[in-house]
């Protein structure tokens, strides 16, 4: 198990130039797989544009109190790009003008930026409809002073999203590291004693699951159906919705695939599963994501590839959702990821 | 030629059987779509069940297959050890349980 990021490591994929260049090259240089760009040509859906925008999707940090095999944000406790009072400061503008009607707040672990609870505070006050809060789980065991993140959670009604591998012990810990399912058990116990989860409750817990390796996830609701019958006889666990998201092929997970000679059969996989229905409704076309440092991406893992948005406004500060909503999606390779089989997204399948 | 006679990247090729025979071709992966679809039993047992079978035909292809498709389903590596298990029970016990007509031979040769 890693315990550092792979930036930490001078790893040759923590540059993001060589990950695009391997996106690039290869199986879709010498034409034996059509690139994503060529594919989505065939049902005239290129150029990839923005519809009505409904998220906006802020990494608070690439900063983690846990090192998982496949981060794509290659987030750890090495990690010190947290993000300032000053650009939180210039998202509260754009909270309170945008047509967005879903704050997502993600990482690294947000919780760890010292000014997360401010931030949530502020943008409640801003008035958004719908809050997410991207949590690891085991920060709210990891120190004394996040122990009552559950009832912070409650106080603002912050809809909890969070990753849970499998219902097994092992292919948990295998992913996420030692000692992470137990504590994320125990948060999970904890946010349903204060009415996280339970049915019927207005406070929204889903869980996110990701495939442990070399492979797809199955389908969605026969995988949350035996995460509920698993989490329910071994711990009294209860939760709304599972998130069946697929591990796109860049920053650790990339690293994985190619250390472990799974890269060309996993770009196959995924070409194959390639369904034009997903396409519709992709998340950058409904998403904004603003990086650490106030940059703007089509996405989470454009953020991790560097790919600012093809805009003039390209930052925070000169926000305009206007000029922004009037441009061309960036695409690469990875987008296969979020178009296999029944799709997938930040909020599980699309299609 | 392939150097030898089992090639991995000849499982992606399976769907260009085909193209010598569109018909019987189809017709084969329609019913084999359809065996394997959510029914009495769920998914996961077919592929569970595959798996097994996978292994009593030693079929490289169907292993590869279905241990990828296990996986994709959520079963844990001690499931599937237990699956290939009863394959192989059935496997050997088949093999064993022609002893008693073995018995019955020897008893009629030589009671």
């Amino acid at each position: 198990m890693a315990t550092k990021s792979l930036k930490a490591r001078n790893n040759d994929i923590a540059n993001t130039s060589r990950q695009l260049e391997i996106l690039s090259n290869g199986i879709f240089a010498d034409g034996e797989l059509p690139t994503f760009a060529a594919k989505i040509k065939e049902t005239n859906q290129f150029p990839l544009r923005p519809k009505k925008l409904e998220i906006l999707q802020i990494n608070l940090g690439y900063m983690c109190n846990q090192v998982c095999e496949h981060c794509h944000v290659d987030a750890g406790p090495d990690r010190k790009e947290i993000m300032t009072i000053d650009t939180m400061n210039q998202c509260l503008e754009v909270i309170k003008n945008t047509g967005a009607h879903t704050l997502d707040l993600t990482g690294g672990a947000p919780e760890m930026n010292p000014n997360f609870r401010w931030f949530v505070e502020e943008a409640s006050k801003a008035g958004i409809k719908d809050f997410i809060v991207r949590s690891n789980l085991t920060i709210i065991r990891a120190n004394k002073k996040y122990y009552d993140l559950p009832e912070f959670f409650k106080k603002h009604n912050v809809h909890v999203v969070s990753s849970m591998p499998h219902w097994t012990r092992g292919k948990t810990d295998k992913q996420r590291g030692d000692g992470v399912f137990d504590k994320s058990i125990k948060a999970l116990q904890e946010l349903n004693a204060v009415g996280y989860g339970m049915p019927n409750s207005e406070l929204k817990l889903d869980l996110v699951y990701n495939p442990s390796g070399a492979f797809l996830p199955g389908d969605q609701m026969a995988l949350e159906n035996d995460f509920k019958k698993a989490l329910k006889a071994d711990f009294d666990i209860d939760f709304h919705s599972l998130f069946a998201i697929t591990n796109l092929p860049i920053s650790r997970f990339l690293d994985y695939l190619i250390a472990s000679e799974n890269y060309e059969d996993y770009m196959y996989s995924l070409v194959e599963a390639y369904n034009p229905a997903a396409v519709k409704n992709v998340m950058c076309t409904n998403t904004l994501s603003v990086s650490w440092d106030g940059n703007l991406y089509d996405c989470d893992f454009n953020q991790m590839l560097n790919l600012k948005v093809a805009s003039k406004v390209k930052h925070i500060s000169e926000y305009n959702e206007e000029i922004l909503q009037n441009r061309n999606i960036i695409i690469n390779q990875h987008c296969y990821g979020c178009t296999a089989g029944a799709g997938s997204s930040c909020q599980g399948v699309v299609a | 030629m392939s150097k030898s006679y089992y090639d991995a990247s000849d499982l992606r090729k399976f769907g260009k059987i085909t193209e010598w025979n569109e018909e019987l071709g189809n017709k084969f992966f329609d019913y084999y779509g359809k065996v394997f679809e959510e029914g009495a039993l769920t998914a996961r047992e077919k592929s569970l069940i595959a798996l097994a079978v996978a292994h009593t035909e030693q079929c490289p292809y169907c292993i590869d297959a279905y241990t990828k498709d296990t996986l994709q389903r959520g079963v844990t590596k001690e499931q599937m050890m237990e699956a290939i298990h009863v394959g192989a029970a059935i496997k050997s016990g088949a093999t064993l349980v022609h002893g008693v007509q073995m018995m019955n031979k020897v008893n009629k040769l030589d009671g």
